[in-house]
């Protein structure tokens, strides 16, 4: 039993981090019709932000994430200027193959940068908390909160303010945006500002339970990937969900199954739910 | 004038390459033309799919490595010849290919991209996990070369290039013959315009999954030819750097055009040899090269030597509709072909 709730709390914590990565993924996806390959990338270049600051500059570990989203916000601005705003009327394969050339080229700058070996962070919240008779690492209860407060906090943003709202145009209308007066431009930048903070929120949450590495952010990509076509491209509360469920498949086939296959259920789940329902479980809408 | 042209410059490059291994005995050299040639054959494959059918696949590589595979453990733990293991692993590619089409196909657009991305994933943890058959990580080691043909015997380098660079001729011209056909198209019909194909009375379906049987036979066939080549396998020739590698190839070649896929390659695969000894970090100038290439020149080498040629030859280019990339002899020609078809399926 105690078994069981651990995994349990295991699973939810691996379920906040996949949402986070895949509502970044499934935003651009909904207001830029891109599919960003190099998202996992973001992923890892933020755990190595908030790393370097941490332990290089000697930045506390909360505001280091900060730095971390803040600069992956920029980045991320970066290469909607320079490689997707560019290809907007160019067929959709080109920016598809684009995303991989970032993916590729973000990886080996990572190894030539800081090597190819595996990097730890550190963490204030190392020790492990009882949370009713049930032993927790803490650093794990910081990521389900941290992940949920940051996943609320985005929904207030998209439902309660303008910006949020004409992200949400936008997404519903490119042309039609533009008519009403949305300056698509910046919320184009926005959009792949918020995505790439929200990436380097989950690679610095969860770099100290696990490493960082150039590598860390390929599995991570493909299964947010997974996630956002079982909860239908372009769905926010899709990627949450998805996020969860996955999570809490993968954790508990891990424990009764086999590690192993674990790794494999993610695609296996692809498959088999592509096969009945080409486009996805949930019905598309941001 | 134009056809003739074209055939000169055809003939001319066979003619270098079938006197290339006189010209040199560099060991070296030759091995990096043999392997241009053999990738050259999985990237016509990927042309056939992407270029001209309009539907990127991100599981070719994964095909290339199930080819190798299927031929390399035919080979090593089976003892069968290469004569057999060829046409055995160009069959369970295709088979593969045919069963996963018919789902992967389903999907369109992004979730045909990212779905194929889990497939070529999936290829490549099976290969990496599956240690009995294929060895794992540690990989597959001692594929012999090509059992002799009577006098003819394929230890030597010297006639294993003959032999590769007669398997990329053959593959050339199936693949062109595939191209000019009323099937060829059909599949640039589809690129161009899949509702418009369907109304022409194209069975969509069908045709998409043809595109990719043949696509993936193409991998399988070169997947075949690279294990006895290397002799060795690891799980990484599936992986996702080789994916990456031969849509490269194919881009900054010509995407669509019967050239692009062997200048990309042969011209890539050449240059970046330079770049060996930090094979970690060709990444670095091959990944912006890929998006420079897409953003300023998607049309590729081919596309832009066919746009200079327009130029030299004093004519103004056809205008023809951005969005595609622009695929020169495919266009234009032989609308007749395409009206009785369109008759038939009204």
């Amino acid at each position: 039993m105690t078994l069981l709730l651990q995994q349990l709390v295991n699973g939810i914590a691996l379920g906040s981090i996949y949402g986070l990565v895949a509502l970044g993924l499934t935003l651009v996806y909904g207001v830029l019709k891109i599919p960003n390959f190099a998202h996992g990338a973001l992923y890892m270049l933020g755990a190595y932000v908030t790393f370097l600051a941490a332990t290089v500059y000697g930045v506390p570990y909360v505001p280091a994430i900060a730095l971390s989203v803040v600069a992956l916000a920029l980045v991320g601005v970066l290469i909607e200027r320079i490689v997707f705003n560019p290809l907007r009327h160019a067929p959709h394969l080109h920016s598809m193959i684009a995303a991989l050339g970032l993916l590729l080229f973000f990886e080996a700058g990572a190894q030539l940068v800081w090597g190819a070996g595996f990097r730890r962070l550190p963490t204030p919240f190392s020790g492990t908390v009882n949370l009713f008779g049930l032993p927790v690492v803490s650093q794990r209860l910081l990521v389900i909160g941290a992940a949920v407060a940051v996943m609320i906090g985005l929904s207030l943003f998209l439902k309660r303010t303008t910006t949020g709202a004409a992200i949400e145009a936008m997404a519903q209308d490119r042309a039609g945006a533009l008519l009403v007066g949305i300056d698509t431009r910046r919320i184009a930048m926005l959009t792949f500002a918020i995505s790439a903070g929200l990436a380097a929120v989950a690679a610095s949450l969860v770099a100290p339970l696990n490493l960082i590495s150039p590598m860390m952010g390929e599995a991570v990509n493909l299964k947010a990937f997974v996630i956002i076509i079982l909860g239908g491209m372009g769905s926010i509360p899709g990627a949450v969900v998805g996020g969860y469920l996955l999570a809490l498949v993968e954790v508990m086939g891990a424990t009764y199954i086999s590690s192993a296959f674990s790794q494999l259920i993610a695609f296996g789940v692809l498959v088999v739910v592509l096969a009945f329902r080409p486009t996805g479980l949930f019905r598309k809408g941001v | 004038m134009r056809a003739l042209t074209t055939k000169v410059l055809w003939l001319g490059a066979l003619l270098v390459a079938l006197a290339f291994p006189l010209l040199s005995d560099n060991p070296y050299f030759l091995t990096v033309v043999i392997s241009g040639f053999i990738t050259a054959i999985a990237v016509y494959g990927l042309n056939v799919l992407v270029g001209e059918t309009g539907q990127l696949s991100l599981a070719h590589a994964g095909f290339f490595g199930i080819g190798a595979y299927t031929a390399g453990i035919l080979m090593v733990r089976f003892d069968l010849s290469f004569w057999l293991a060829l046409p055995a692993a160009v069959a369970v590619t295709a088979g593969l290919g045919f069963l996963v089409g018919m789902v992967a196909l389903r999907t369109k657009g992004d979730y045909f991209a990212i779905f194929t991305l889990a497939v070529g994933v999936m290829i490549t943890a099976i290969i990496d996990l599956w240690e009995e058959v294929t060895g794992g990580t540690d990989g597959l080691i001692g594929v012999p070369p090509p059992t002799s043909i009577g006098p003819i015997d394929f230890t030597s380098l010297f006639s294993q290039y003959y032999l590769y660079l007669f398997c990329l001729v053959l593959t050339i011209l199936a693949v062109r013959n595939l191209s000019r056909s009323l099937v060829g198209r059909t599949f640039l019909a589809i690129r161009n315009d899949e509702h418009l194909a369907q109304a022409i009375g194209i069975n969509v379906g069908r045709t998409k999954r043809l595109s990719f049987t043949i696509s993936t036979s193409l991998a399988g066939f070169a997947g075949a030819l690279y294990a006895p080549f290397l002799g060795y396998l690891g799980p990484s020739v599936s992986g996702l750097i080789m994916m990456f590698n031969m849509l490269l190839y194919l881009m900054i070649g010509g995407a669509a055009s019967l050239a692009g896929p062997l200048l990309g390659t042969l011209l890539l695969m050449t240059a970046t040899q330079g770049l060996l000894a930090f094979e970690e970090y060709q990444l670095l100038i091959l990944g912006p090269l890929l998006v420079l290439s897409i953003i300023f020149a998607p049309t590729g080498i081919a596309g832009v030597a066919e746009k200079l040629r327009l130029r030299l030859a004093d004519r103004p280019p056809p205008p023809e509709a951005p969005p595609p990339p622009t695929s020169e002899r495919l266009e234009n020609p032989d609308r007749p072909h395409a009206a009785p078809h369109a008759e038939a399926g009204n």
